[in-house]
């Protein structure tokens, strides 16, 4: 019990102190949001008017306490550059986003468990070898450089996929899933690398361990043995790891929305840093930390499942 | 009071039916030359979709509140306004199917056009025109504060409804200062009054009707069947919108796109295959601009120094591919009618003449300048790079500071605390709008640039009647401005379209707009 008051307090300072830093870093860089939203050539009363209706021109903490007030209420304030609620911004963006992402870790598992399992029966060298080489350079690429490879090899050359051409989810969600799995793909490549060699390496530590010969003596056979006791022990690290790698992929895929052009939060979160559009990036700034937080909530819980010492 | 509207009436109707005339030979001025250049009236197939791309998403469906370039080009085939520009640059009569002008140019008033249909099915009458031009003008009170007023309608005290003796409606504009270039600020739409919701689903009068927008991805409109002007050839045209020109490029190439408008002059070279490239202008006044109160720019000699310095046909050939048009003043040559063409062999590069006025003003060894550019322009940051190396010969030590779109607002035009910038300024269809930011007191004269002549000058020109002396004054000013070297004008960019070679009838227009309505299919 005391643990959940722990967790649930640390998630709301978190997003509090999110908030706060948000909030500051917009007061001290330059830009001005209502001329930017007015234009060049906006007089200086329009722009003061519509800072006036917004209620920017109220006091830092006044109208700090008024935005954390709104968010209490659900309202998270009215866009700048698109003069719409922030929701209503957000809501058209938030299902790429987190499309790509589930996408890419559903990738991510059909791929590192069989490939990380099938691979630690690796053992000679020149085998070994080669496995490090491919794993190590999936590893080092980063995921938007990938995304470049990957629209240049099944984009244009091969024509699987026409680069740009995003269907949006609410008009065909087979066609729109069809385009996301490149750039799901992309984001997946590099953490899938990662894994696998968690795994790997996880289970050829734990194969080496007394506790298999006794279960090996006892007539089980190699699947059993892997299932029932080695993935279990071996999956400790991976799962620490999975927990880091979710938060990642959201941000990855953050990136990576750039390359494929979707109209997902990060292209959102650019474009609207630019147009010192704070309500938006306040919203979507603390919409990733608290998912974030929420993920490594679940973490700490899974821990207690499969490793009854683990004391959280 | 009543018999001064009477006779204010009939003279509208005699100077209405004169321009009504003129607006029409005008309107059909433009639809031959449309039509000439590529294929006559038997090669047009009617009906079909393509789909445009564009690079910046809609900041706002509402054509009173966007403020986006790139939100203006496609909202312009979905409104109209009381009068229209054409490829001409021409305005002629639009919703309004003739208007009057009093003499000192102080009224002015508009017939409306029976029988024109919004996109929602209602008609449209004098009270939607009144609604609008309170709306933008800021006469209607500013209940919101996000509508983008005009800033050139700030003089108007009065918007009033009337009929002509054969009972057609009027509106009548009235300002308390003469401007007889009122009308280059008429083009902006004229939308239903009882309608709110034009930012989601916005109603005009155009050309096309809105269909859908989906955020960041695209904007779908189709044929307005009633549209009460020359009818679209197409039937469907989808904007699609990508994250830059490098994603619009690798679509170009897909071929998923038919038309785009930005292309570079290396990108445009590697498309010659599929598509027509087709080269306009941008309408942009391109420049070095120089603070004109800092040291050592203060000094007139320092100024023409750096414009010496500068081969501006160099700057096209390295970024361009030799492709624009070099100016030497601050308007653009779309504007041929008040455009001072003699000003682009004031400053020819002279490495010596640039070295002399150096010493002349105590700079023998030339001087330190930063050049502050938006990052979000790479077009500014190329011909910076070169203005670097040029500015290398006369001995002026230039540094590049990339400052972020919302800093340059900020800091450079609204703070005005740069020492030079490259940025390209646009311009609504009046001259005055054009030349307005060099007035002292001007709230866009971000380059602090002051003579009193040049003040006197401009405002008896924007108040002038006589067209004639109107034209030689404008040419004046850009004189005066050049003289002084207010700052090192360098080009209006060329603006570079990939139209598929399945169509025709792409057309520019001195302002920044993407006319889909003259596009057709060409009969195979």
């Amino acid at each position: 019990m005391k643990f959940y008051v722990k967790k649930i307090c640390t998630l709301f300072l978190t997003l509090f102190l999110v908030m706060f830093l948000a909030f500051t870093a917009f007061r001290i860089i330059p830009g001005n949001s209502a001329q930017i939203a007015l234009g060049l050539d906006a007089s200086d009363e329009d722009v003061a008017a519509l800072m006036h209706e917004r209620g920017l021109d109220k006091p830092f903490l006044e109208s700090f306490v008024s935005y954390v007030g709104g968010l209490l209420h659900g309202d998270a304030g009215i866009s700048m550059h698109y003069d719409k609620p922030v929701m209503e911004v957000i809501k058209g963006r938030l299902p790429v986003t987190l499309l790509t992402a589930f996408l890419a870790i559903f990738l991510i598992i059909i791929m590192a468990f069989p490939i990380g399992i099938l691979t630690s029966a690796i053992k000679h060298p020149a085998g070994e070898t080669v496995f490090t080489l491919f794993n190590q350079s999936f590893m080092a690429v980063p995921s938007f450089f990938m995304g470049i490879i990957i629209t240049l090899i099944f984009g244009l050359i091969l024509k699987f996929f026409s680069p740009g051409g995003y269907i949006p989810y609410n008009e065909d969600l087979r066609g729109c899933m069809k385009y996301l799995f490149w750039p799901a793909l992309a984001i997946a490549l590099p953490k899938t690398a990662m894994l696998v060699r968690l795994i790997r390496t996880g289970i050829q530590k734990e194969l080496t361990k007394d506790y298999v010969r006794t279960a090996k003596s006892k007539g089980n056979n190699m699947f059993r043995i892997l299932v029932l006791h080695v993935m279990k022990n071996a999956m400790i690290p991976v799962i620490t790891f999975f927990g880091m790698m979710i938060a990642e992929v959201l941000a990855g895929s953050i990136v990576v929305e750039k390359v494929f052009s979707l109209p997902g939060l990060g292209t959102l979160l650019v474009s609207e840093i630019g147009a010192r559009d704070y309500p938006v990036v306040q919203a979507i700034m603390l919409y990733i930390a608290f998912t974030v937080i929420i993920i490594n909530f679940i973490v700490d819980l899974t821990y207690k499942r499969f490793d009854k010492r683990v004391n959280v | 009071m009543k018999k001064k509207l009477a006779v204010l009436m009939a003279c509208i109707l005699v100077v209405s039916a004169i321009f009504a005339s003129c607006g029409k030979k005008n309107d059909q001025n433009a639809t031959t030359k449309a039509n000439s250049g590529a294929a006559p009236e038997n090669e047009i197939q009617q009906g079909g979709e393509i789909v445009v791309g564009v690079t910046n998403d809609i900041d706002n469906l509402d054509p009173h509140k966007y403020t986006a370039a790139g939100t203006g080009e496609i909202l312009f085939n979905m409104f109209d306004g009381l009068v229209k520009v054409t490829p001409d640059g021409d305005l002629v009569p639009a919703i309004a199917e003739s208007y009057t002008v009093n003499e000192d140019g102080t009224v002015y008033t508009f017939v409306i056009r029976q029988g024109v249909k919004f996109h929602n099915g209602t008609e449209l009458n004098a009270d939607d025109v009144v609604y609008s031009v309170k709306r933008v003008s800021g006469l209607d009170g500013s209940p919101d504060a996000s509508v983008k007023h005009e800033s050139a309608l700030s003089t108007l005290t009065s918007v009033e409804k009337g009929t002509t003796e054969d009972g057609k409606e009027t509106v009548t504009l009235t300002l308390s200062a003469p401007n007889t270039e009122l009308l280059g600020y008429l083009t902006f739409a004229i939308i239903p009054d009882d309608y709110t919701k034009q930012s989601e689903s916005p109603v005009g009068a155009g050309p096309f009707k809105f269909v859908s927008y989906t955020e960041a991805s695209s904007v779908v409109m189709e044929k307005f069947a009633d549209y009460y002007g020359t009818p679209a050839y197409l039937d469907k045209v989808t904007f699609k919108i990508t994250s830059d020109t490098d994603a619009a490029f690798t679509q170009l190439l897909a071929g998923t796109i038919d038309v785009f408008p930005y292309l570079t002059a290396d990108q445009a070279d590697q498309l010659t295959e599929n598509y027509n490239i087709e080269v306009g202008n941008m309408n942009l006044v391109q420049a070095l601009f120089l603070n004109n109160t800092v040291k050592p720019l203060d000094d007139i000699r320092i100024r023409q120094a750096i414009c010496y310095a500068i081969d501006r046909q160099g700057v096209l050939d390295m970024v361009a591919a030799g492709k624009g048009t070099v100016i030497g003043t601050g308007m653009f040559a779309g504007f041929e009618k008040y455009y001072n063409a003699d000003t682009v062999n004031t400053y020819a590069k002279d490495v010596a003449k640039a070295k002399q006025l150096l010493s002349d003003a105590g700079y023998p060894d030339g001087f330190d300048i930063t050049i502050t550019v938006p990052s979000n322009y790479q077009f500014h940051v190329d011909t910076a790079q070169v203005l670097v190396e040029q500015l290398k010969e006369v001995g002026i030590n230039a540094t590049i500071s990339l400052v972020e779109w919302a800093t340059w607002l900020d800091e450079v035009y609204k703070g005005r605390n740069f020492e030079t910038t490259i940025i390209g300024l646009d311009a609504d269809l009046a001259p005055s709008d054009v030349l307005k930011r060099y007035a002292s007191t001007a709230s866009g004269n971000f380059i602090n640039y002051n003579n009193s002549e040049y003040d006197t000058l401009f405002a008896s020109a924007v108040a002038e009647t006589d067209d004639n002396k109107k034209v030689e004054d404008y040419k004046k000013l850009q004189e005066i401005l050049t003289n002084d070297a207010a700052s090192a004008y360098i080009q209006d960019p060329s603006l570079i379209v990939a139209v598929s070679k399945k169509l025709s009838g792409y057309t520019f227009y001195p302002v920044y707009v993407q006319d889909m309505s003259r596009v057709y299919f060409v009969k195979q």
